[in-house]
């Protein structure tokens, strides 16, 4: 297996120590990002939910402000993002480079995506189901976890599912200003080196990475979905 | 007790300023089934969700017995008790609002629940023990016949069953009020019968309080008590089921009354042509109406063999409102002229309300 693997990606084996430093720093950025991401996102778009107008709790005052910045930090280009946020990196986290440095911007990149999807999977629940509760005496928290969040959470399912996934591209662009990880190994290694066959492997890497993302989401989803039927 | 006084009600949108509900005052009785009708954006929606503050009234007050008057003046809504006047708190109108159950036309249950877990959703606010609950739970699956469906999800049941499911989740906590919005129009005609029938046991079994809207003349017949019809906000008449309905005053109830007897029709016969309206001395096309004290009298025969006349039944309803007969005769009397005005006059002295219907469109 290993002599087959040597034949088919020398550079992986030779740099196998470069290979593994930079799986492990992916998935640094990835899950520490991702639960920022996660948390942040999630807030949001539950503020956004609850103050819109007509909400459980309008607030025009939260809820302009917040669209605004969604959608500023929505429209920039990523990698322009990582720029721009350079400095903010510096001053927040002392480095702009390696995972520490790389975490803010993915957090300013993701977190907008987010944001919106948890909106959008959140505005489709009834409102009539909203009203119910309200009419039971829900105060705002209680229609938040006990509607919202229980009522959506398949589609909350996926939408986290395609926003892992967009983070995992995200991390592999902020390789290519300094973050490490599978992006800048493929970019150092791959391209400048001229080594195809390093390329080709990140390529698998992450395509397996990715993969199984989907196939996770999409089993819990399916199975907060249907749970009538798997009850059967 | 409900006491609602000089309740109002404005929606802004971008291009119009609604009056969804314009000083309405209405008190409602406890026990009482009290109907609340008219078309669609009458406003019956809006004062009903003003009961129990979904909507909050820009002015008036409702006082609910047991609980206290709330005032709604200047933005603000304040809590008349025992002589005493505060704003009312978040956490009194949650109060509030757990006290008066409510239904809606499409259920609005969690469909991720199953029915067990939707009926405790408002018992986690009684601070009942997990046991206490499950026995709650129980009882309320028998009250409303649905005990094998315990552990079912809203998919599997049918619209009958979901209300029932809606209800039973309604009056968890023990409400004196239950509030119905549209509830059985989303039902086919059998669940609808079987909803109102349970409604119609609740009230009397429990003394709950159920204030029901509705467009459906059925269910107002079949059910309530009292009734309140609505037109632009507006109350424009109120009172005894049976007496709104042998007596309408306002055109929108005559409308109302005339659609749920069928003797509307008679309009769209004269403007066919295949009845010719007449409006003379010697016939008269008239509208008949039998109540519970003249239903059973043999009127009509009657009164074409006392005074000679020529009775032409065109149209013909026996409706039971509540539980009393209410006849309806669209008839053309001809005779002398003498004979036709004597037997009209004797008809209404017989407690039969009598209506020449002249200009064919007047009904």
């Amino acid at each position: 297996m290993a002599e087959k693997f040597r034949e088919l990606a020398p550079n992986v084996y030779n740099y196998s120590d470069r290979f593994a430093e930079s799986m492990k720093a992916t998935f640094q950025m990835f899950f520490i990002a991702g639960l920022l991401t996660l948390l942040i996102g999630g807030f949001f778009g539950i503020l956004l939910i609850v103050t819109k107008p007509g909400g459980i709790k309008p607030n025009r005052a939260v809820h302009t402000v917040l669209e605004i910045i969604t959608n500023v930090f929505r429209s920039i280009p990523f990698i322009i993002l990582l720029i721009f946020l350079i400095p903010f990196t510096r001053m927040l986290v002392g480095t702009s480079i390696g995972v520490k440095g790389a975490v803010v911007p993915l957090v300013f990149g993701a977190v907008p995506f987010f944001t919106r999807q948890v909106e959008s999977a959140l505005s489709d629940v009834d409102p009539g189901k909203v009203e119910a509760a309200r009419s039971m005496g829900s105060g705002t928290l209680g229609i938040i976890f006990r509607v919202y969040l229980k009522e959506a959470l398949p589609d909350l399912i996926r939408v986290i599912t395609i926003t892992a996934i967009s983070t995992i591209g995200l991390t592999t662009s902020a390789g290519a200003v300094g973050a490490g990880g599978i992006g800048s190994f493929a970019i150092n290694y791959g391209q400048n080196m001229h080594y195809q066959d390093i390329v080709n492997v990140c390529v698998v890497v992450l395509l397996i990475i990715v993969s199984l993302i989907q196939i996770i989401g999409n089993t819990l989803a399916r199975r907060t979905y249907n749970r009538e039927l798997f009850k059967k | 007790m409900i006491r609602i006084e000089h309740l109002e009600k404005h929606f802004l949108t971008k291009d119009a300023n609604i009056h969804a509900v314009n000083d309405v005052t209405l008190e409602i009785g406890d026990g009482e089934i009290y109907g609340i009708m008219g078309y669609s954006g009458a406003g019956k929606s809006t004062l009903v969700r003003c009961i129990n503050f979904l909507e909050i009234p820009d002015s008036g007050s409702i006082e609910i017995s047991g609980f206290g008057k709330i005032v709604s003046e200047g933005g603000g809504l304040f809590l008349e008790k025992d002589g005493s006047r505060a704003p009312l708190s978040e956490k009194d109108l949650r109060k509030l609002r757990r006290s008066i159950g409510m239904i809606f036309q499409h259920f609005n249950l969690l469909d991720r629940s199953t029915v067990f877990d939707n009926i405790a959703y408002p018992l986690k606010y009684s601070g009942r023990s997990k046991a206490e609950i499950e026995e709650r739970v129980d009882e309320l699956l028998g009250l409303v016949d649905l005990k094998d469906k315990k552990k079912a999800y809203p998919s599997q049941l049918s619209g009958g069953q979901k209300q029932r499911v809606a209800i039973a989740r309604a009056l968890a906590n023990s409400p004196d009020i239950l509030l119905s919005d549209e509830a059985t129009s989303a039902l086919d005609p059998d669940a609808t019968e079987s909803i109102l029938q349970l409604l119609k046991e609740l009230n009397k079994k429990l003394g709950l309080t159920i204030v029901l809207i509705t467009h459906e003349m059925a269910v107002i017949k079949s059910i309530a008590g009292k009734v309140a019809v609505m037109e632009d906000g507006k109350v424009v008449e109120e009172g005894e089921v049976y007496d709104i309905f042998s007596d309408p005053k306002q055109r929108i109830t005559k409308k109302f009354v005339g659609t749920s007897s069928g003797l509307e029709k008679i309009e769209k016969l004269i403007e066919n042509g295949t009845v010719l309206p007449a409006d003379s001395d010697t016939e008269k096309l008239v509208k008949l109406t039998f109540t519970k004290d003249s239903v059973g009298e043999a009127i009509i025969s009657k009164v074409s063999r006392n005074w000679s006349v020529d009775v032409n039944l065109v149209l013909a309803n026996v409706d039971v409102v509540g539980e009393n007969a209410l006849g309806g005769i669209i008839a053309k009397i001809s005779g002398s002229a003498e004979n036709v005005k004597g037997a009209l006059e004797y008809m209404s002295s017989c407690g039969v309300n009598t209506e020449v219907i002249a200009n064919g469109g007047e009904v």
